[in-house]
């Protein structure tokens, strides 16, 4: 089991930290009331600088200790390096935090009816991610006495390593399936169209030179050269 | 509590190609058709916002979702099957349009040898050369006598393409030229020609200019636009049911088309089959519809499903070898190769449609000598560039980590700087391998689930070794820095992914080893015809849409002589 100690203060900051308020005195204040009236404020301080991303709050997941465990393991599968932004800055935490909360996290369009036989699954996407992220930090305190997020890149690759090779005990699902979906919807989070709160600005796509959602080629088929070209996504396409 | 309605002179069970098109040929004959699909109706403007990868790609909105029924899959007769229930490992189209919307749109035909591959084989190696579990056999029609039909498929659907010169005798050309070509394909056509291959571009239902079909029908020319196989088109540049074969059955004024329908059982009664059944996917609600003609135009999973749920012909026995549903199971969702990397050069890999590329059928059906080696059959080389979407395309070297940073790094690099070139084999059929229905799992209205037993044998081991190393030899030729040949899984794992199945109801011409006649004619019920890839013997080396195409026109035919006079139309 995870520090109850430090998953608390962990999920109060990022409750802090993704309800757009900044740090600071408000931790004193306490209390969820407190921190609600507190927000309108604040919200409309930060706008005179930056623009809220009113799409970017919590819809499946509950503990921000989960959250920030998924974040950090999406930014080990695909961190920021030279190329460009990782997983976190494209907004694949989101991406995968929304999917889990529709249809795709519930498996509406799967098959589901039982008996589930040996090497089977009989769990939701959503159940699985869950899981695997909690099963994340409780590795992370068992084998170093922290969180997951607070390893270094080294120690994390080490413990995604771990699920990767299903070496880790994980309820009705191998922990190789975990780190497959995981994996799986890392790369969706990083290349989707930005409609689906992932690809961030298409920073995902500038940085494989895809260009999107384009209507046509038939210009430059035929061209011996390689050609990059400013990506477009959906929203142009209204 | 059934609802009974009137009569109508023919009824079909799902529109795609195969519905779509004897709805077309039937009502421009003059009957009354009523054409049954499941799923909903579409139209070019559900594709107009439609370039979004994990929609259509990754979360498959064209096709049939999974949580009422799937299919069950194992290896071997002693496995007990497990259903595939992500539907990410279960492609089969629905809605109008069907496999026909979210297909690649590759148009090849299939060769002379497949047609009376056993007589040919049989008189060039011997009796010895067929192992004694190959069932392979002859169609019972063979590539002359269909080749007016392949024309028919063709001329329909604009096919854009230039001829093999390997491949069997045209009487007409292609409606359309080529497709264009890019840089990475001449690449690939230089490489053959120097390795002394016969390289041609792949035929496509993509039209390379504006086409308007004998039947007045238009299609747009190709964009290139890159979202094609499992997308709809919203240019209606690539040939679907929806912008051919049902607008012109429309036209007619004969043809009623009702969604939402889900056929359930064949009416059958001495001999004869009376109608169908079908249930409304949103009430729930059943009804019968009497019909002179009953044509089964699903996919080859439900339309096996359907004769045997509705007691119609012998269930195959694996055992024995007897019986005729369900026999002659072929999958075809095995495409290996080789992936070339080249540090060197770059492509624009994300403009593509779902058939541009190159082929060359020097090692396909008996196009080579098969006295040395331990297979028959073979594979065509071929080379694609379908616009290599950003989720689905991460290949990397191997040895390479698939993910973090080294992964990242190398994703990036090689995005735009690797061809693959692979080759499709030709499946044969084997006693061990069919459908029948799963004895565990049921669809959510308690008929049993539709169960294919399936796997390698030595002839596929044997053969894409071969093709293996062939493709390897083209992308050594074509340049590439590093090729990382793929390897066959021990067993084949149950990823239906592009909706290529056959067998189960095949063609024939003998009852006691086949389902149907040359114009899928039931041998069993007269009046029951059943059209799609159920009716291969064998699963020849490429797409199957062509020549399901060509069979279900020539079938046609058959339907309006049997409408008219009655019978057994072959004796």
């Amino acid at each position: 089991m995870a520090d109850k100690k430090n998953v608390d203060s962990t999920s109060r900051r990022a409750f802090l930290k993704t309800s757009g308020v900044a740090l600071g005195g408000l931790i004193v204040g306490g209390g969820v009331t407190s921190l609600l009236t507190g927000k309108a404020s604040t919200e409309k301080k930060q706008t005179k600088t930056t623009k809220v991303d009113y799409s970017e709050a919590l819809q499946f997941f509950k503990r921000s200790s989960d959250f920030d465990a998924l974040s950090a393991a999406t930014e080990a599968i695909y961190p920021e390096d030279e190329n460009g932004p990782g997983a976190i800055k494209l907004g694949v935490p989101y991406y995968i935090d929304k999917q889990l909360a529709g249809s795709y996290g519930h498996n509406v369009n799967d098959y589901m009816k039982i008996p589930f036989q040996e090497g089977e699954a009989p769990l939701y996407n959503a159940d699985i991610i869950l899981q695997g992220v909690r099963r994340l930090n409780e590795v992370s305190n068992t084998q170093h006495k922290k969180l997951f997020k607070e390893l270094t890149e080294d120690q994390q690759i080490e413990i995604l390593t771990q699920f990767e090779q299903g070496k880790v005990k994980m309820r009705l699902v191998n922990s190789a399936i975990f780190f497959a979906l995981l994996r799986e919807m890392t790369l969706e989070g990083c290349y989707c169209d930005p409609v689906y709160g992932g690809n961030k600005n298409m920073a995902g796509w500038k940085m494989k030179e895809y260009p999107g959602a384009q209507m046509s080629y038939a210009n430059i088929i035929e061209e011996e050269k390689f050609i990059k070209m400013q990506p477009v996504s959906l929203a142009s396409h209204k | 509590m059934v609802k009974k309605l009137p009569k109508v002179d023919v009824v079909t069970t799902g529109m795609g190609w195969t519905g779509g098109i004897v709805s077309a040929e039937l009502t421009k004959a003059g009957f009354k058709v009523v054409g049954l699909e499941r799923g909903e109706e579409r139209t070019t403007e559900d594709y107009l916002h439609g370039h979004d990868e994990v929609k259509y790609t990754v979360h498959k909105e064209l096709m049939h979702k999974l949580n009422k029924d799937t299919i069950t899959f194992r290896n071997n007769l002693n496995e007990v099957a497990k259903p595939v229930r992500n539907i990410a490992s279960l492609t089969i189209g629905e809605g109008t349009g069907g496999g026909g919307a979210h297909w690649g749109a590759q148009t090849h035909r299939y060769y002379p040898y497949d047609f009376e591959i056993r007589t040919l084989t049989e008189k060039k190696y011997g009796k010895k050369k067929i192992p004694k579990d190959m069932l392979i056999q002859d169609w019972g029609i063979t590539y002359d006598e269909l080749e007016p039909y392949y024309v028919k498929f063709e001329e329909m659907a604009g096919i854009s393409g230039e001829v093999d010169p390997l491949a069997g005798k045209r009487s007409k050309d292609y409606p359309n030229p080529p497709m264009r070509k890019t840089p990475s394909m001449k690449l690939f056509q230089k490489a053959c020609e120097d390795l002394g291959y016969h390289p041609y571009t792949v035929p496509s239902a993509t039209a390379s200019q504006f086409y308007k079909n004998p039947d007045g029908e238009q299609l747009s020319a190709c964009q290139y636009c890159s979202f094609c196989g499992n997308y709809g088109c919203e240019y209606g540049a690539k040939a679907d049911p929806i912008v051919t074969v049902i607008p012109t059955a429309k036209k007619t004024g004969n043809f009623e088309l009702r969604t939402n329908s889900e056929v359930t059982r064949v009416l059958y009664e001495n001999g004869k089959a009376t109608g169908v059944l079908y249930r409304d996917t949103r009430t729930g609600v059943e009804y019968e519809q009497p019909a002179d003609l009953v044509v089964l135009t699903s996919y080859t999973f439900n339309n096996v499903r359907l004769l045997l749920l509705s007691g119609i012909g012998t269930p195959y026995n694996p055992k024995t070898g007897t019986g005729i549903i369900g026999k002659n199971y072929c999958d075809h969702h095995t495409i290996m190769g080789a992936t070339g990397f080249f540090d060197d050069e770059k492509f624009n890999l994300y403009i593509g449609t779902g058939a541009l590329g190159m082929a060359c059928s020097d090692f396909t059906v008996d196009n080579f000598d098969h006295s040395n080696v331990d297979f028959i059959h073979g594979g065509q080389i071929e080379m694609h560039q379908f616009g290599n979407e950003p989720i689905s395309n991460n290949a990397v070297p191997m040895g390479t980590p698939t993910w973090g940073k080294e992964f990242k790094k190398a994703s990036l690099k090689y995005s735009n700087r690797q061809i693959s070139v692979v080759a499709q084999r030709g499946i044969m059929p084997w006693k061990q391998h069919y459908l029948d229905l799963d004895p565990n799992y049921k669809d959510a209205y308690g008929d049993p689930l539709i169960r294919a037993t399936f796997d390698y044998t030595d002839q596929d081991r044997n053969l894409n070794e071969f093709l293996v190393e062939k493709c390897a030899g083209v992308l050594k030729k074509m340049g590439a820095s590093k090729i990382d040949k793929h390897v066959m899984p021990e067993h084949f794992g149950g990823n239906f992914t592009y909706q290529h199945d056959a067998g189960g109801a095949i063609m024939g011409n003998d009852p006691k080893t086949s389902a149907v006649n040359k114009y899928l004619q039931m041998w069993d019920c007269e009046n029951l015809f059943v059209c799609g890839a159920s009716a291969f013997p064998h699963f020849g080396t490429t797409n199957p849409t062509t020549t399901l195409g060509a069979l279900t026109y020539h079938a046609t035919e058959g339907m309006i002589k049997y409408l008219k006079k009655g019978g057994q139309l072959v004796k």
